[in-house]
């Protein structure tokens, strides 16, 4: 099971919500990009939040359907480290200005830069999540996310009324909204 | 209606929950009414993001939990370029290996510092000089210097008689450049003479002793050949290379020398004879004890090659010189005695007769 999978593989295997060529994929790679940031003044923990990051631009394009095999998928996987690890060194001011390389690697600005947006948005969606406090926030978590039924959710917190429960979610909401759209 | 309830419709038709005459009434309130439009694609865009950013949490949990599988450790272990043994043992140890440094100077300056090597070093120094200075003293006292040192000339050539009453010839470029000649004979003798005459085209130059302590020398032994010498003849020279008499001997290689443009020189033969720059202005006699010629031992650029200055030139030089530069007569000898005599005998008569020629200039 922890062969490295071939390339088509993985598109399917994401397509398919395949844990174990999620797993195979992850397994297979980690080294190649650990090797790039460690000896290019990362550590391991830079490494795994690169490589991460790497993963999930990869695994939405492939859920987006907009993935195009037109390099090697481990070209692909490197040359977005490399590019999130440059501009995470240029941020840290610990750029020389040179980077010692082991693969190939392609450009990519595309897919980190609209990755990027993506993750604004997230981190004001958590920032808003915290704020909004209990139990709002679980309310909305198990509505929106988890998608259960009002009535899971009314037993749960032991509303007696399901007019109630929902009257609460819409406030809920509401506040949700407010502080997602307050934060720049 | 209230706010939540709307937010329930909303829900329910976003969810597909709604169907038949409810379905299409909202779809014509949400074509018609703006307002409505956009306050459902409001929320689902907003709820979307919701659910996306759930998603994005529960990936990242995926990720995470496949990444405590990775043994970091050894990984970053394998992978990490180790710098050379010698790089890594400065970085780790480079603050003892400075002190370890330090302190073997340090120990090396004291122990040269107490066994008096660095203080005591110049003294021995000017022991030794004083040393030297009463050695050279005391070998002065026992060498006292020579008041006067005979000057052996800047310069040494050969020349002979052709006169029993003090003419020499030697060669020019022997005499050139000179402030004064002395010319020497076989027994050691000095005597001062004057250049009288020269042919630098030919090389020849012509002196006369004008040293009041010169008495004539007897009848000459040799006579001058008018006519030129054949090759394979064989000859010798008598000559002052070193600072006693040296007899060269050879034979004529060519007719002809050569000029330093490669030209054929007819005023010379070519010899093979070993000779020196001392040589030079010597003469050169055959067999019988002709004088058949004047050694000229200038450097030449042929290997080997020697010229000597051919006798019926010579006979043309005498004939030149001005009568005023001629205080005696000179008369050329044509009687030859040598001719049956062997080489040894020869030389008997010929070395009174040959004489080293020392130029002094300064």
């Amino acid at each position: 099971m922890s062969s490295i999978p071939t390339d088509n593989e993985v598109i399917l295997g994401i397509l398919n919500n395949s844990e174990s060529v999620l797993k195979r994929l992850y397994l297979a790679y980690f080294p190649m990009v650990l090797q790039l940031i460690i000896n290019n003044n990362g550590n391991e923990d830079e490494a795994k939040d690169i490589y991460q990051e790497a993963i999930i631009i990869l695994y939405n394009k492939i859920k987006a359907g907009d993935f195009e095999l037109s390099s090697k998928l481990k070209t692909y996987i490197y040359s977005v480290c490399r590019r999130l690890w440059l501009k995470r060194l240029n941020q840290m001011n610990r750029y020389g200005g040179d980077i010692r390389d082991f693969q190939e690697y392609l450009t990519v600005d595309d897919e980190t830069e609209k990755n990027n947006d993506r993750d604004i948005q997230f981190n004001k969606m958590g920032n808003a999540l915290q704020l909004l406090g209990e139990p709002c926030k679980t309310i909305i978590e198990d509505f929106y996310i988890h998608n259960k039924s009002m009535q899971d959710i009314c037993e749960s917190f032991g509303y007696t009324n399901a007019d109630n429960a929902k009257t609460q979610k819409y406030k809920c909401l509401q506040r949700l909204k407010k502080l997602f759209f307050q934060q720049k | 209606m209230s706010e939540s309830q709307w937010l329930e419709v909303v829900e329910r038709y976003l969810n597909g929950e709604m169907s038949g005459d409810e379905l299409a009434r909202f779809e014509l309130l949400r074509a018609e009414n703006a307002e409505v439009n956009n306050r459902v694609l409001e929320h689902r865009h907003f709820t979307g993001l919701i659910k996306q950013y759930g998603e994005r949490l529960d990936l990242e949990k995926r990720l995470d939990d496949l990444h405590k599988e990775i043994d970091i450790h050894a990984l970053k272990e394998e992978l990490t370029i180790h710098p050379i043994w010698i790089v890594k043992l400065w970085r780790n140890h480079h603050s003892k290996i400075s002190v370890a440094a330090s302190i073997a100077i340090f120990a090396v300056l004291f122990t040269l510092f107490v066994t008096g090597y660095l203080t005591n070093r110049e003294s021995k120094y000017e022991f030794l000089g004083l040393k030297i200075k009463q050695l050279e003293s005391k070998v002065n006292r026992l060498n006292p210097h020579p008041v006067n040192t005979s000057n052996p000339g800047n310069y040494q050539g050969t020349g002979f008689a052709i006169s029993s009453n003090g003419y020499i010839v030697t060669g020019y470029h022997v005499i050139r450049n000179a402030d004064s000649v002395y010319v020497q004979n076989a027994e050691g003798k000095s005597f001062r003479a004057k250049i009288i005459y020269t042919e630098p085209q030919t090389d020849i130059a012509i002196l006369e002793i004008t040293d009041t302590s010169f008495v004539n020398l007897s009848p000459l032994p040799y006579d001058i050949k008018k006519t030129d010498g054949d090759i394979g003849e064989n000859l010798f020279t008598l000559g002052y290379p070193r600072d006693v008499m040296v007899l060269g001997a050879g034979y004529l290689t060519a007719s002809t020398g050569i000029n330093s443009d490669n030209t054929s020189d007819s005023t010379t033969y070519q010899v093979s004879i070993p000779v020196n720059h001392g040589n030079s202005g010597g003469p050169l006699f055959d067999n019988k004890g002709n004088l058949i010629g004047i050694i000229n031992a200038r450097e030449t650029h042929v290997e080997g090659a020697h010229f000597a200055v051919k006798s019926s030139f010579l006979l043309k030089a005498i004939q030149d010189i001005p009568s005023d530069s001629l205080k005696k007569t000179l008369n050329i000898n044509s009687k030859n005695v040598l001719a049956g005599l062997n080489r040894v005998d020869q030389i008997k008569k010929l070395q009174n007769y040959v004489f080293m020629v020392k130029v002094y200039n300064q």
